[in-house]
């Protein structure tokens, strides 16, 4: 089963309960999808075994063949490609790595080599698998690392995947594909406002879906009318507590913080997995 | 016209809050918000909006089912896994059109594509950009600097002197479309140790640009020794960190209250952020290039 862990807003609570869902169930694989700014490595110290670099297919092109027809640059649908007379420009952070331009050249002028974007990291945190990527500094695009990062997704276990903030392409690419997607928010007017545009999110991809509602004692109780209007169950509630923060502060886990959690995370687990049996009949 | 952007790597380190405070605080301005997929800085400043506009962010393949005759080449060409019996699924195409160039007969093409709006509007403390992204759609990049570009318009016609943006989470596309080009950043940050990795990395960015940044730390005392660390992380490379906010309860009521913190609670959050203000407005009146 695979289960994904998003939020819409940022700052909830993602990491802390997909680190602690991953270490009260512990034979898991846990895959942070967060490419941009992953955390879940300070909760886990995985040792790390493998380090794989991650690059997209990118057009270099053989001026010696080149005619300067173009043709490449009319079929670029992200400008990456353009030729001014004799010249062919090349602007590697638009690329998606369609492989457009080598298609169509007329000349065969265009040939693709490998630019690294990122790069996964794989090892173990106990028993538990630990998959991360982190996307090099001053790189735009997420999704293909992502893409990348969840070929080593190991479908013979439980897989827990932790995604990025917001509701666009890498969080689409972190969440699509899993059994059942946990939304971690806030009773908030933003934590509200964010769970909303996450829960379309969810529903677009057609994945069931459970909210966790963190520091539940803050703020007002909107969230909770929300979310029965939309039918969407509450799994989970846990309340403000400055022993818990200062837990986070430090790269603790919620449930050695506060081991009374380990039973609650189990509890998570098996709502979780009666949601995906009863949506599989 | 002078450009600032909040930003944080990690979210829900305080960005918005912070944003909304120096929008009650900050003289003849135009806010732009730069989260476009969680926007969230209209809850605090509730817009009028004057104007409601349709983004099309870009172009996805339709398929004339009539005339495939399913010889398999679209499938081959895509990279992206996004045709499934000759079906293709909107959320991992990523409208490259290779697909349309393939196609022995022409039965797909390329059509304009409504991903999102964007909003003109009026707030109490000047006009104000925004916009929504359809849910599950691409492209963010585009709509923060179309937004961006919308707030400098109107900069430029009612003679502005600055842009806030305030800028998205994380550090890939629509982070890098909302600092491009501008004077400073202000990253805010927390004293965890995910807050200080995302940091670095936020920060990483900002100098890949050739951008300024100042630093903030909210919930400064969670973990003071955390807090020290950023502090000496920012002076080994030279950045100024403009103020620690405690943990505190104001901030959330102030939000459920609609208001900032200006004019929610005028204590010792607002004087440590009018401070903070003061700070970011003499960098950029002096310290920033134009």
């Amino acid at each position: 089963m695979i289960i994904s862990v998003a939020s819409g807003k940022g700052g909830t609570g993602k990491t802390t309960i997909a680190t602690s869902l991953a270490l009260a169930l512990k034979d898991v694989q846990y895959m942070d999808c967060d490419v941009e700014e992953p955390n879940g490595h300070i909760f886990l110290k995985p040792e790390i075994e493998e380090r794989i670099s991650v690059g997209i297919q990118v057009p270099e092109v053989d001026e010696s063949k080149c005619t300067y027809c173009g043709e490449c640059s009319k079929v670029c649908e992200f400008n990456a490609i353009v030729v001014i007379k004799e010249k062919v420009l090349f602007f590697p952070e638009l690329c998606h790595g369609c492989g457009a331009c080598s298609y169509i050249c007329p000349v065969d002028a265009v040939d693709e080599v490998k630019r690294e974007i990122g790069i996964i990291e794989k090892g173990k945190s106990g028993n538990a698998e630990f998959v991360h990527a982190l996307l090099n500094i001053g790189e735009p695009m997420a999704p293909p690392l992502i893409r990348k990062e969840k070929e080593l997704m190991d479908s013979g276990r439980t897989v827990i995947i932790d995604s990025s903030p917001g509701t666009s392409c890498p969080v689409v690419e972190a969440v699509k594909g899993s059994d059942f997607c946990l939304l971690v928010t806030e009773p908030t007017p933003f934590g509200l406002n964010d769970l909303k545009l996450a829960v379309e999110m969810v529903i677009k991809l057609n994945i069931p879906l459970g909210v966790v509602v963190n520091c539940s004692d803050i703020g007002d109780r909107k969230v909770w009318q929300y979310c029965e209007n939309v039918n969407v169950p509450i799994l989970m509630e846990i309340p403000m507590d400055r022993k818990i923060a200062e837990a986070y502060s430090k790269g603790v886990p919620l449930i050695e913080e506060v081991p009374e959690y380990i039973s609650k995370f189990h509890d998570l687990y098996y709502k979780i997995e009666n949601r995906v049996r009863e949506k599989k009949k | 016209m002078k450009q600032l952007t909040i930003i944080s790597g990690k979210g829900g380190t305080g960005k918005t809050t912070i944003t909304a405070a120096f929008a009650a605080l900050a003289q003849n301005k135009v806010m732009a918000d730069g989260d476009v997929d969680a926007a969230d800085l209209h809850l605090i400043l509730n817009p009028d909006i004057n104007k409601e506009e349709e983004f099309y962010g870009g172009r996805a393949p339709v398929m004339d089912k009539s005339k495939c005759d399913e010889c398999g080449i679209c499938i081959d060409v895509c990279r992206f896994d996004a045709i499934h019996d000759y079906i293709i699924d909107p959320i991992s195409c990523e409208g490259c059109a290779l697909c349309v160039h393939a196609c022995p007969n022409d039965a797909i093409e390329m059509e304009e594509h409504l991903s999102g709006h964007w909003f003109i509007s009026d707030t109490r403390f000047g006009p104000m950009v925004y916009a929504k992204l359809g849910i599950a759609e691409e492209n963010s990049g585009k709509l923060v600097t179309l937004v961006r570009n919308q707030a400098r318009l109107i900069g430029e016609e009612d003679g502005k002197d600055l842009i806030i943006i305030d800028g998205p989470p994380g550090i890939g596309c629509p982070v890098i479309a909302a600092i491009t080009g501008v004077n400073l950043v202000l990253v805010v940050t927390e004293p965890t140790l995910s807050g200080i990795h995302d940091l670095e990395r936020v920060l990483g960015v900002a100098k890949h640009f050739n951008i300024p940044g100042m630093v903030c730390i909210n919930k400064y005392d969670i973990n003071l020794e955390n807090a020290r660390k950023i502090k000496d992380y920012c002076k080994d490379n030279n950045i100024e960190v403009i103020g620690e906010i405690p943990f505190n309860t104001t901030i959330t009521r102030a939000m459920v209250a609609g208001k900032t913190i200006v004019e929610f609670d005028p204590g010792i959050i607002t004087d440590i952020l009018k401070d903070m203000w003061k700070k970011v407005e003499m960098r950029l009146e002096d310290g920033v290039k134009e």
